[in-house]
This record gives C-alpha cells, structure tokens and sequence, in this order.
C-alpha cells in the first residue's frame, strides 16, 4: 500500500503547497501536513501530498550499513 | 532519482543477499510476514525472493486496502454511485474490486455511473467546487499514509463551506490489524517469526506503536523501506534478532521514520476523525476498533449519514481462501480458484485484484521462482 | 450572377449539424479543411473512392481507429497520430505503405479551428511519409455522441514477394531488438492528464517508420522474422503476443530495455510500469541469432532507430512466459496488463 515516492521541494506556492521535483518530473502538492518544509528538503508523497521529511544523514547511514553488509561476504 | 536508485543497487544487492545466506541457521526456518503491499510489490517486481535463502520465507500481509475492504462496503459505493445525484471520486485501484453479483465500480461507471478516477483528494475537492450542482463523495480507503490527506480535504471542505463534499469513509488502522493476526495464530507451523513493519504508514505514526508486538508477542518487528535493498536490509535485520534471541522493534526507515511520527498528521487524523467500535476486514472479519469515522464536529461531510448508508455485510465466494491467505495461514497456490477460476483478469477474491495482493503478486511474478526452483530441484536430483 | 462564398470561420466557427448534412456547409468543410490540408490528385478529382494502380507483390491492408484524449498533446495529435499508427501497422508486415484513407467523425459544437489543425498535421504527417491520403469521408454527431474527433484509417500497402514477416515466426535462439526507449508516448498523455510537468518535456515518440523498417529489411533480408509495433499494452503486451502466436517464451533483460530517466521518473510517481506504456514510434524486432549485429547497426544508422538495442532472446517454452531479470538482478514474469494501465496509489 501507500505509493510514495522521494521528491525535492522546488518552490514554496504558498497557502500549504509547494512545486516539487522527482528526477526531472515536476508538480504542485500539499506540503500542509510536514512542519516548516524548506526549498531543497527532499519529502516523501503520496496522493498528492508530503508526509514526511527525508533526512540525509540517516539516509547516508543507512547505505553505509548495507554496504558495510555487503563488503562482509567476499565474493569467492 | 535521489534516494531511489541507491536502493535498487543489484551489487550491494548481491552482497546483502550473500550475507543474509551466511547468517541464517541452515538448522532453522525464518517466517516474515512483511505486513504492507507496498513491500509485497517490491519483493515481487525485483525479484527479491529470488535471491532469499530457501528457508527464509516471505508471508504477504493485508497491508493493502483494497484487498481488505469488505464486498458491503463497495456494495455500498456503489449503491452510492447510482444516485443520480452524485459524483463519486476514486483511487483508481478501487475500480476492478469485484463487489456483490459480480459487479464493480468500472461495471457500474459503464452502466451510466458518474465516477471519476481521481490522484489526490485535492482532485475531488477541485471537482465540487467546479460542479456545485453534484453531490461529490470521495470514496476514502487506505491505512494511516491516505488518512491524513483525507482530513485535510474535510477540514478544507469545511473551510470554504462547501455543501457538496462529503466522504465515503474506509480508513483503516495499522497496529490493530497486526495484532489482529498475532492474536489468531493458532497454529505452530504457520506462526510468524517477525514483521517486515509498513513504511509510508510509519511515517505517520512513528515506530512506537508496533512495541506491543515485541511486548506482548515476543516477536521482532522491523520496520523498511520500500525500495528492495530496504526490504533485504530489513530482512538481514531480522535474521539477526532472531539468532540473537532478541525482539524489539528496529527501524530500518530512518531516513523518513521517527520513533514518534510525524505529529501534525496524527493531529489532522484526530481532529477529523473518531475510532469505529467496530469493522469488518475481508479476511480478518470484524475487528474491533480497527477503523476510523469522521468525528461529530464532521458529521456534515460525512456521507454515510448524508445518504444514509446501512452496510450489509456480503458474503466472500466460499471457495476463496483470501482470509487464510491474508492472516499467512495459506498460500495463494493452497487455494482451489487461484489461476482457474480466480486471475487477474476475473478476481473472485480480493488478494488477486490489487496488484499488491498476494495471489495477484504470486500470479504476475512468483510463478516464475516455482518454475526456477522446480528446475533447480529438477537440476539436483 | 454568382453567389458570394463565405470563408470558413476558422478562428471562431464550430462544426454544427449542417457540416455534415451534405450540403454546401459540408463541401465547403471538405474543401477548405480536408483537400487544403491533404491536397493530392485523387482528392481533387472529387470522388467518392480513389482509384488507384494495380501494384507489383501482394497487397497489405489494416484499418485503425483513434480516439486519444486530449487530442493535442506533447510531440503531435490525434492527426499526426493516425497517420503513423496505420502507416506502421503495414511496415510491420515489412510492406511498403502507398496509400491511406481517413473517415472523421465530428462532435456538434467542435471547433473549427482544431479541426484544420489537426488535418494539417495530418497532411503533413502524410507528406512527409510519402504516403498520401486518398480518400476520407465526413460525419458530424450530436454533442455528447462523440468526444472532439475520433478518426478512423485504413491503409494499403505493398509486400515484394519472398519476403514473409508474421507473428508466428519467432524461433528458439532468436533475437530480440527495440529502436529506441519505452513508454514516451503513453508517459507524454498521462502526464498531461494528471498535470505532470517535465523539466525537459516528455514528447509523444509518434513517427512513421517505414523509413526504418525498410532499412532492417535491406540489412537483415529473411534472417528477420517478426516485426511489431508496442502501442497499447507496452513492450510487455507485444512480447506476450508473438510468445504465444509462435508458441515460445522469452527472456529479456531489464537493465538492456532504453526507458528515459524522466519517462521512469513519471511511472514511479503514477504507479506504472514502463513495460506496459504505450509507443506510438518504437518497434520490437526478431530476428535469426546470426543477424543480431546486421540488424542493430542498419536500425542505429536509422535517425529513429539510434538507440536500438538488444533486449534479450527467444526460448523455447510451452507455457510462453515472458520471463525478465530485473535490473535489480532478481527474475520475475513479465505478465499481460490485466484491466487498463491505471495511475494507482497503492
């Protein structure tokens, strides 16, 4: 369930919504559900709006731990 | 795509995939249930499973809302539709859901119904402001990821005054479907070992609310992302707790997951809406408090008491294993319609017409891993 | 003394009932829209029919209807649009187009205006194939009995003998080939209706290609065996046809099918699968193993065959199952569309 995809937030529109860009695919949705969104944040949407911020760092976090995983097992 | 494409990486893949074979318990065997469609449809259409160990098996859940909403219900839609008066608005994933004598909403729209397929509520909105001669009903489905944005509309809708919008409401809740199947598991064999936790929902309402299952359950719960490296991460995850002898709740989203949520979401969710003493689920039956109504301060948009609606609960095709199948208790293929009477192309059940569902995931992709395996086997012996 | 004509309102004027009457509104319509725009001999000796010359080889006919909504949209229109589409449905016989005609129905109320557009992109479509259009015919509807304009085709060609291409022909070991990326067309109407914007526009991949058709045809000769364009029901639809007209199954590499970032980008935001979005100037070639390069290189010297490319193989399997390794490096089924290619949310 819940189609949702990263998208950065190009412009705030005013009145909760904002122009978002997704690889090159732009639109207007509602950014009235997450706090204070900024022009770069990257947010996660879903039927037309943002539900939550994406945070970088962890983001970063998370592939350094499969990364880390994957170096574990050496390819034979 | 940022924050996309790192995930569907097929080298880190390779390497994940090594790792989790050399850490399960070749002595043992690990039941997951990711619980949404989303991670169904990920495992499905990257061929995850593919690269899983034998004995790690992937169990579909009833994280779809179009597979769990009940035949009465889309009855009811429809009945809805009919009224010449009104416009009803969609998710487009609503409208193959086969209802009572075989109907649907796609039937009823080519036998002169006015529904229109809509992406975002802020659609249906637009159309009522448009059309103030139509009474436009949102049919309103989904868990706590579509809830939000349905509440604003409402609030919106209340806002401007508008007397032609009201919503159909099917919201549905999380955590209390998961320990709805926990607490029916009776069987050994087919009990679950751990959860693959929703995503999108947990964006919303925070990691916390799956402690119970770690609690009271003893099982572990990760909660993933929907992208196939997020699922494989969270799966090696798993494996790891189980072989600890740990269960807590993990959370492997943590790029879009907090462990409270996001709060100004849940704070729409519980201006706008009110708990349900009860609702029925396909496959689960009724549960008690498991879904959400709009709140008497509401009750003007709520088109149930507008066009007075009174659900009859309608009765699945006998036959239809999709209950069995959705608490993990069978597999699609244990079903007798699954691929004869029951396809994508005429669903009887609900688990083969999202394709999320599944005997619909299993119909459009695992049957090629029965076919690779049997090969496999075939190659051994 | 003569009457004076009236010019045809084609900046405010609308189709009413009397353009298709057959009176002179409707003569009037013809001649300043239709014969304007497709202007050629036949049209103007003002027939009913065309009479054309008897032609060497065996003929190919098909016939086709449009009804795309909206009618304009990025990379052409419903004109330019019917025009290719029955052009490539006879070069994928591996015959040469000759003629076309097209019959309109119009709803009351349409504006004229769109309609001299849309047949001029059609004449010029038609020019700039080489194939021009012989005869049409006019029909005007009551408003709500139509939706703008839908067109209906149908074309002749001509098939050079010894040449056999069917979808029945594909063999075990064979090739298969694209021209180009999947999925822009269908990506460039969706968007459009769900108020999708493109950084750098997604266009409709609409073309003729005959042009190219008759290059691989020159190239490759007998060794090639099925030619088919991916309209409807995307690549995936096509594979799963031609898998079981011959009987065989495929398997096909995700990371080797051209799909443009931003078309991707769109599907994941709608929910699709570019497998399963329509093209309207792409074509899936099969051809014998030995031919691959040939063929790739004629096809890659073609302007709408640049990005061609090979996307997997013919295998032998009597369940024809299209089976693909993901990008991902995991396998599944490449399955028909069931029901119609929806945006979904879940």
């Amino acid at each position: 369930m819940c189609l949702a995809i990263p998208a950065q937030v190009m412009e705030l529109l005013g009145d909760g919504m904002a122009r978002i860009d997704m690889g090159g695919v732009s639109k207007a949705i509602s950014v009235a559900l997450v706090d204070d969104v900024a022009v770069g944040d990257f947010v996660v949407v879903h039927v037309g709006y943002a539900l939550s911020r994406i945070d970088a760092d962890e983001a970063e976090r998370t592939l350094a731990l499969l990364r880390e995983a994957a170096a574990m097992e050496t390819p034979s | 795509m940022r924050y996309v494409d790192e995930y569907r990486d097929p080298e880190l893949a390779k390497g994940v995939a090594a790792r989790i074979a050399a850490e399960v318990d070749a002595a043992r065997h690990y039941r997951f249930m990711e619980f949404c469609g989303g991670h169904t449809h990920a495992i499905s259409r990257y061929g995850v499973e593919d690269m899983l160990p034998r004995n790690v098996a992937m169990i579909h859940g009833p994280g779809c809302p179009v597979c769990v909403l009940p035949v009465g219900r889309i009855d009811d839609a429809i009945r809805l539709a009919s009224d010449p008066r009104v416009t009803l608005c969609t998710y487009a994933d609503l409208m193959r859901v086969p209802a009572s004598r075989g109907a649907s909403l796609l039937k009823a729209r080519a036998a002169g119904a006015d529904i229109r397929m809509v992406y975002s509520t802020l659609d249906a909105l637009r159309i009522a402001e448009a059309e103030p001669e139509r009474e436009v009903v949102f049919l309103a489905i989904g868990f706590e990821t579509t809830t939000p944005p349905t509440a604003l509309a409402i609030k919106q809708a209340k806002a401007k005054a508008l007397r032609n919008f009201s919503v159909f409401c099917n919201h549905v809740l999380t955590p209390v479907a998961m320990r709805a199947i926990l607490a029916g598991e009776s069987d050994e064999a087919t009990a679950l070992d751990g959860i693959v936790g929703p995503a999108h929902v947990s964006t919303v309402i925070g990691a916390r609310p799956y402690e119970f299952v770690a609690n009271e359950y003893g099982k572990p719960v990760v909660i993933s992302g929907f992208e196939p490296l997020d699922v494989m991460q969270s799966i090696l995850m798993l494996v790891r707790q189980i072989n600890e002898g740990r269960c807590a709740v993990e959370n492997q989203y943590v790029r879009a997951v907090t462990h409270d949520g996001n709060a100004r979401a849940q704070r729409e969710m519980d201006d706008v809406f009110e708990l349900q003493e009860s609702f029925e689920w396909r496959g689960l039956g009724m549960v008690p408090h498991s879904a959400l109504r709009l709140a008497e301060a509401f009750a003007a948009f709520d088109a149930e008491k507008r066009f007075g609606i009174h659900t009859v609960a309608a009765a699945d095709n006998p036959a239809c294993e999709c209950g069995a199948i959705l608490r993990g208790a069978k597999k699609p293929t244990d079903c007798k319609l699954f691929g004869t009477l029951c396809s994508p192309e005429t669903p009887m059940g609900s688990c083969m017409v999202s394709s999320e569902g599944s005997c619909a995931a299993h119909y459009a992709y695992g049957r090629f891993r029965d076919r690779s395996r049997a090969r496999m086997e075939r190659a051994a012996s | 003394m003569k009457p004076v004509r009236r010019k045809l309102d084609t900046r405010n004027g609308r189709v009413d009932l009397s353009h298709g009457s057959g009176g002179r509104a409707m003569a009037q319509l013809i001649a300043d829209i239709f014969h304007d725009a497709f202007d050629n001999d036949w049209l103007r000796r003002n027939d009913d029919q065309a009479t054309l010359d008897a032609q060497e080889g065996r003929l190919v006919m098909t016939t086709d209807g449009y009804v795309v909504s909206p009618l304009f949209f990025p990379g052409g229109d419903i004109g330019s649009l019917s025009v290719h589409g029955t052009i490539n449905d006879i070069a994928m016989a591996g015959a040469t187009p000759k003629y076309l005609s097209a019959s309109f129905i119009i709803e009351e109320g349409f504006a004229l205006g769109d309609l001299k557009r849309i047949a001029q992109s059609m004449g010029d479509a038609s020019r700039a194939a080489g194939v021009p259009i012989v005869t049409g015919d006019t029909k005007v509807v009551e408003r709500g009995k139509a939706d703008g304009v839908f067109i209906s085709t149908a074309g002749v060609g001509v098939l050079p003998d010894g040449l056999s291409l069917s979808s029945d022909g594909a063999r075990p070991g064979d090739a298969v080939l694209v021209s180009g990326s999947m999925g822009d067309h269908g990506v460039a109407i969706m968007s459009r209706r769900e108020n999708l914007e493109f950084g750098v526009e997604i266009l409709s991949d609409s073309a003729a290609l005959h042009g190219l058709t008759a290059a691989m045809i020159g190239a490759a000769g007998g060794a090639l065996r099925v030619m088919r364009d991916p309209t409807r029901g995307g690549l995936a639809a096509a594979l799963n046809e031609i898998a079981h007209q011959s009987n065989v199954g495929f398997t096909i590499n995700e990371e080797l099918i051209p799909v443009k970032p931003q078309v991707a980008a769109a599907c994941e935001f709608l929910g699709l699968d570019p497998l399963y979005v329509a093209n309207e100037g792409k074509l899936m070639a099969i051809c014998a193993p030995q031919a691959t390069e040939t063929l790739l290189n004629a096809m890659r010297a073609h302007p709408l065959g640049r990005e061609a490319a090979l996307i997997g193989h013919v295998v032998e399997d009597e369940r024809n199952f299209v089976e693909m390794t993901t990008r991902f490096g995991g396998g599944r089924i490449v399955d028909w569309l069931s029901g119609e290619q929806l945006p979904r949310i879940c």
